[in-house]
């Protein structure tokens, strides 16, 4: 899970640039984000994690932190 | 990147190349003067399986790679514009469907789409909002078993004839998607006519009066309409839409190049004035670059990669561009035979207009890229 999380942080880092981000950071209740971030987000944990996000798996919580995404993959595992 | 085409994807090419010439061209521009697709046409494309090109085979697709379906659309929209958009819509809801849809949608609905039993259509845009999706109006009224429905759609690409549709508006203040059939009660819709291009499109606009459809017509959940359902549908139609402008300016590049062969002026062949080549010449580099981002975007859709989203909109950017200003040189080419209605490059250039409005303004791609670029570039210095 610790590296997933670097993973995800990678990821978002490029996204959300000059910001002191925390593994429980909501980054879609701080307008960090934008509607296209959201597609690339979901496009990237399914290719790099090999997980397929489906509909019953559209609850926000679930990508909200660091944390609860790393948490996600592991239950998809 | 290797942009080499496999065996069987030139193969696909050669006959969609051989279906456009032989089905689509004779007829295109009676589809243009008439603003309609006849009935058995749109048989023929579900026939072709054109209507569930990316679908896989269990629901009756044709499983078509990104690249193979890009090439698809490029020779649809050689022929025409409006049956290329036939296809992309039924393709944009399809496969938003099998992505975000529940199980009893995708086995209720299709193979249906897939087969042309039903057709599919997307309801976003509305009289007042059209690029600032966020603001929709349309509510979704939610009472437990049933979704009821208030307001207005507009400039719906075959809402005079869908089956169903894919529309967009807000439960509980969320954007959420519902879908809707043709006979649910409150339903109405009102035929668009007159457009500037891409006539046999069959518009409608679509008016909803206290509709009533199950709660299991909820497509996501509330809140995730447009991201990510609407958005899956939008990207899927930019691509084919980037496509398609490439086949506007192969179809405008080849006319002028027959045109600019036969046609003498003052005791040469067109061809050989300086001027004409200087347009064949800026047609023939930018429709080959134009191509050159599709064959990267859809290679990165293939892929999953994460940037395939941005990068669909830089070819979808580019190629519209490119193709309204190959249409528009090819009608200066051509002269006053270039203006005639008979003409098809006058019609690909009124087709080629929209395709710089539709699935995206140009100038919402131009903000979305420029922030692409900021990212994707910062590190550089």
């Amino acid at each position: 899970m610790i590296e997933n999380k670097a993973m995800i942080r990678t990821f978002l880092s490029r996204y959300i640039r000059n910001y002191d981000l925390k593994d429980d950071t909501d980054i879609f209740g701080g307008g960090l984000v934008n509607s296209l971030f959201a597609m690339q987000l979901i496009a990237f944990l399914e290719k790099e994690f090999a997980i397929t996000i489906e509909n019953r798996d559209l609850k926000l919580d679930n990508f909200r932190t660091v944390n609860a995404m790393a948490a996600f993959i592991e239950t998809k595992a | 990147m290797n942009i080499q085409l496999s065996e069987q994807q030139k193969k696909d090419q050669y006959a969609f190349r051989e279906f456009v010439n032989n089905e689509i061209i004779p007829n295109a521009g009676r589809h243009d003067s008439e603003e309609r697709l006849p009935e058995e046409l749109i048989v023929k494309l579900a026939g072709q399986g054109c209507s569930g090109a990316l679908l896989p085979e269990k629901y009756g697709g044709r499983a078509m790679d990104y690249i193979t379906y890009g090439l698809l659309n490029e020779e649809l929209g050689r022929g025409c514009a409006s049956v290329r958009g036939f296809m992309m819509m039924q393709n944009m809801v399809a496969l938003t469907l099998l992505k975000w849809g529940t199980e009893e949608q995708k086995e209720r609905w299709l193979g249906k789409i897939a087969s042309g039993e039903a057709i599919a259509a997307f309801a976003l845009t509305e009289p007042e909002t059209g690029s600032d999706a966020m603001h929709i109006e349309t509510s979704f009224a939610d009472n437990g078993s049933t979704i009821i429905i208030n307001g207005h759609k507009k400039w719906i690409t075959l809402g005079q004839i869908a089956d169903l549709f894919l529309v967009f508006g807000k439960m509980r203040g969320k954007l959420s998607a519902v879908l809707v059939e043709k006979g649910a009660p409150g339903f109405k819709r009102t035929p668009m006519a007159g457009l500037l291009g891409v006539r046999a499109s069959m518009l409608a606009e679509l008016h909803f009066e206290n509709c009533t459809v199950p709660q299991e017509n909820l497509v996501g959940r509330p809140g995730f309409g447009f991201v990510p359902v609407g958005i899956t549908a939008l990207n899927l139609g930019r691509y084919s839409i980037a496509w398609g402008c490439v086949g506007i300016g192969q179809a405008c590049l080849d006319a002028c190049i027959e045109h600019t062969s036969t046609r003498k002026q003052f005791g040469d062949y067109l061809k050989n004035h300086q001027l004409i080549q200087e347009m064949i010449a800026n047609m023939t580099v930018n429709l080959k670059a134009g191509r050159l981002l599709c064959y990267q975007a859809g290679r990165m859709q293939e892929e999953g990669d994460q940037n395939a989203i941005m990068e669909i909109m830089v070819a979808k950017y580019y190629t519209s561009k490119m193709a309204f200003s190959i249409a528009n040189d090819a009608v200066q080419i051509h002269g006053a035979t270039g203006c005639s209605s008979n003409s098809a490059v006058q019609r690909h250039l009124r087709d080629a207009k929209i395709m710089e409005i539709i699935e995206g303004t140009s100038q919402i791609h131009q903000i979305k890229i420029a922030d692409y670029a900021y990212r994707e570039y910062a590190d550089r210095f």
